[in-house]
């Protein structure tokens, strides 16, 4: 089977208004090769599935500094499966408590990533998870 | 702090053609995406399903936005798309894909696909489809799939399908082979009037808008577009497409759609390039250019102009593919080794480019056994 390119939306759910670690992210997996929907600030869940939909991406990347992670993600989880979107990997970023973190990853979240995390991690993680099952 | 990756769960589950054929006649949103990411990887389970489709395609019309990066395209794309969905008196709302094409980077083949920043008002309307396409080394402004992503939409049973192109130059002119009617957007302060009667991206126009029109320079930029169409001579204007082995369609096949008015002769119909002067971010000047894109789609169709346009776009089309499985056939019937051989006498300089190429297509390979036999002689 040929290597699809891999795609991703990049999204800033709830209301904090700080796009630089989404834009940084985005740019980073732009550069190793993916292409990336990036949707900008102050989308609801229903959007961020909506977009994902559409795009028919492999993975979703979430952008959340404003401490409102635990509403926020269930809910992009929520409809996500709503649209039939099962199969689409989860990432968090943002600053995220180590005890949220773990809850987090118990719903169905792949990666959650802090302050420090080096892009070049994210980028591996993001192909693992994409393309990983599909060699094994 | 980073949190590693949990355990992989969940396949991305694969579709059939038949399936994604018969779950797009039926307005599946799911199945459409899935075979739009098909066909824009032009894999056989795309093919096979549009072979399917093809059949409900040609009622879409396809409506070109091109023009400079940061112009307004995507701001302009998204309040014409909010207005063929507003209902009002003598006007059905109409169902809108929206094709937002991006450039890939020539050095990784990454690409930031960011049009539906401007979008957002158009989510939660099943009535619109929103896709990105990143171009993926093709250079006239599209992607090489762009035609055959719209043709899923046509499919599909959109009836508008608004095509934007990747941030434009001068001679990004695909869009013009691929729609039936080309807006150019420009914006005040891109150039003086020798910019204006340039060959290139402003001809394709059907018509100009000249966006972020409340800008100092503005009337400047309108008049210098103005002087270049009354320079312009207002003759037959058919896309020169390449690979087009045949002349257009001959007029007798060409049968128009009676216009409401008796006094219109097909033959003595003209359209005349508008320059409009929008704001799209504030939605000025936008309800004018609806109405002048429809009135366009009723000019394409009453001079008979929409089935000539469609008539050449698939001839190139035609042409393009033909030629593209020609030479996968013909390099299927060469071996690597013998094409690698040329290759090296090329870079040699013991064959010229031309003499390369008539080796490689000489079945019987006598040329190639020559380069073979020099090779062992020296």
């Amino acid at each position: 089977m040929e290597q699809r390119t891999i795609r991703v939306l990049v999204a800033k759910p709830g209301l904090d208004g700080h796009d630089r670690g989404a834009k940084v992210i985005s740019r980073a997996l732009r550069d190793a090769g993916m292409e990336v929907i990036y949707t900008g600030l102050r989308q609801t869940p229903e959007m961020i599935a909506e977009a994902a939909l559409q795009e028919d991406v492999d993975v979703v990347g979430l952008s959340i500094l404003s401490g409102a992670h635990m509403a926020l993600v269930p809910r992009v989880l929520e409809q996500l499966k709503i649209n039939g979107l099962d199969h689409v990997r989860i990432f968090v970023g943002g600053i995220i408590p180590e005890k949220d973190a773990a809850s987090l990853l118990s719903m169905g979240v792949t990666g959650v990533y802090g302050p420090g995390t080096t892009m070049a991690s994210v980028v591996t993680d993001v192909r693992q998870a994409v393309l990983g099952e599909r060699v094994a | 702090m980073s949190v590693k990756p949990s355990s992989v769960s969940g396949l991305r589950k694969e579709l059939s053609p038949y399936e994604l054929a018969d779950r797009v006649r039926a307005g599946d949103r799911f199945a459409l995406a899935r075979l739009l990411t098909e066909v824009e990887n032009d894999t056989s389970t795309g093919r096979q399903a549009m072979d399917r489709l093809y059949t409900e395609t040609g009622g879409a019309h396809r409506i070109g936005v091109t023009g400079a990066p940061g112009t307004g395209k995507s701001s302009l794309v998204n309040q014409l798309a909010r207005l063929y969905r507003r209902e009002r008196p003598g006007f059905t709302p109409r169902r809108v894909a929206i094709v937002a094409v991006d450039p890939s980077s020539p050095f990784t083949g990454g690409a930031l696909l960011g049009d539906r920043v401007r979008m957002r008002d158009l989510t939660g309307d099943p009535g619109i489809f929103i896709r990105s396409m990143a171009s993926r080394g093709a250079l006239g402004g599209l992607a090489r799939s762009t035609a055959a992503v719209v043709q899923v939409f046509d499919a599909a049973g959109f009836d508008v399908v608004l095509i934007e192109t990747v941030g434009a130059g001068q001679a990004e002119v695909d869009i013009a082979a691929l729609a039936h009617t080309t807006l150019v957007v420009e914006a005040p302060g891109l150039g003086d009037d020798i910019q204006a009667i340039k060959a290139g991206i402003l001809e394709i126009a059907d018509i100009l808008v000249v966006n972020k029109a409340d800008r100092p320079g503005a009337e400047h930029t309108l008049r210098s577009l103005q002087m270049m169409l009354e320079m312009a001579n207002p003759g037959e204007k058919l896309y020169l497409h390449p690979n087009c082995p045949l002349p257009p369609l001959p007029p007798e096949e060409i049968t128009p759609i009676p216009s409401a008015e008796p006094e219109n002769n097909p033959a003595s119909i003209r359209w005349t390039v508008p320059v409009l002067a929008t704001v799209a971010t504030v939605s000025t000047g936008v309800e004018l250019l609806f109405q002048v894109i429809l009135d366009h789609e009723a000019y394409l169709h009453a001079s008979g102009e929409w089935q000539r346009r469609e008539w050449s776009r698939l001839q190139s089309e035609l042409g393009t593919l033909l030629q593209s499985s020609l030479v996968a056939r013909w390099r299927e019937s060469v071996s690597e080794e013998r094409y690698r051989s040329v290759l090296r006498s090329l870079a040699g300089r013991q064959v010229s480019p031309y003499q390369a190429v008539s080796s490689l297509m000489d079945p019987e390979e006598k040329a190639w056994m020559r380069t073979q036999m020099r090779d062992a002689d020296a």
